[in-house]
């Protein structure tokens, strides 16, 4: 007998025994994204034209900075899941498709920890 | 198996262009500029931890001509895909699929994107203290 819950065997099935892993993340990531954008927008509309001094202000209290690091995460992890479907919907070369894909997700990582330490560094400074 | 060589059904060329098939793929365009947006935050937040100097540099180049327009067009994109991402999500649950709601949905979500936009072009110069 199966234990495992609809939803769970359909998590692992697919082609590439990954299931709907990809869709699921790239809508959780989305729904987490909801209300950090738009904490996002307002708060830049209150640093408009910051100065320095009032920008290291903005990111280093401590909610601010958890804030924008959940940001930085959800933003990298579900722009790298959107640039893949697009690349691999009209990339159909197969050596170039990979090599895009592989692009994209470790720009996406470098781009994501230096955002992320550059935060930790302003908020530990 | 050769895969290369297969017949491709029609694709989006043939079609002619409806509101709703417009909305889809500017999701899809939106979402790439965002992805390319996301370089100007990476920027903003390493100047910040840069300098004083550093940090000039970046808020000049927003504050510049070019800056601007990149940061409107930015803006609608993400209010953009932020709210037809909404729209998708209701899909998701499995609703508003009929046409007219659909098309209705795509409406709301083109006005309040530019209303959103609007609002906070004119909140932000007012936060700057005028233009």
């Amino acid at each position: 007998m199966n234990m495992r819950s609809p939803l769970s065997r359909a998590r692992g099935l697919g082609s590439a025994k990954s299931g709907t892993d990809h869709w699921w993340m790239q809508r959780l990531t989305a729904l987490a994204l909801i209300p950090l954008v738009i904490w996002f927008v307002v708060s830049m509309i209150i640093v408009t034209g910051a100065d320095h001094a009032a920008a290291v202000d903005f990111i280093s209290s401590p909610i601010n900075s958890v804030l924008l690091i959940l940001l930085i995460i959800a933003t990298f992890y579900h722009g790298q899941l959107g640039l893949t479907v697009v690349i691999e919907d009209y990339i159909h070369t197969r050596w170039l498709e990979v090599s895009l894909i592989i692009a994209v997700k470790g720009a996406a990582i470098f781009l994501g920890v230096a955002s992320v330490y550059a935060v930790i560094a302003i908020a530990l400074n | 198996m050769a895969t290369d060589n297969r017949p491709l059904s029609p694709h989006i060329q043939i079609y002619r262009p409806q509101f709703t098939s417009v909305l889809s793929i500017l999701h899809r365009i939106t979402g790439i500029g965002l992805a390319a947006g996301t370089l100007l935050l990476v920027w903003w937040l390493i100047a910040a931890a840069a300098g004083p100097t550093e940090f000039d540099t970046v808020q000049n180049f927003i504050g510049s001509v070019v800056g601007r327009i990149l940061l409107l067009a930015w803006s609608f994109a993400l209010y953009y895909h932020l709210c037809n991402g909404i729209r998708h999500l209701v899909w998701d649950a499995g609703k508003g699929f009929e046409l007219r709601t659909a098309f209705a949905s795509g409406c709301l979500v083109v006005v309040a994107a530019t209303v959103l936009t609007i609002i906070s072009w004119v909140a932000g110069y007012a936060s700057l203290g005028g233009l």
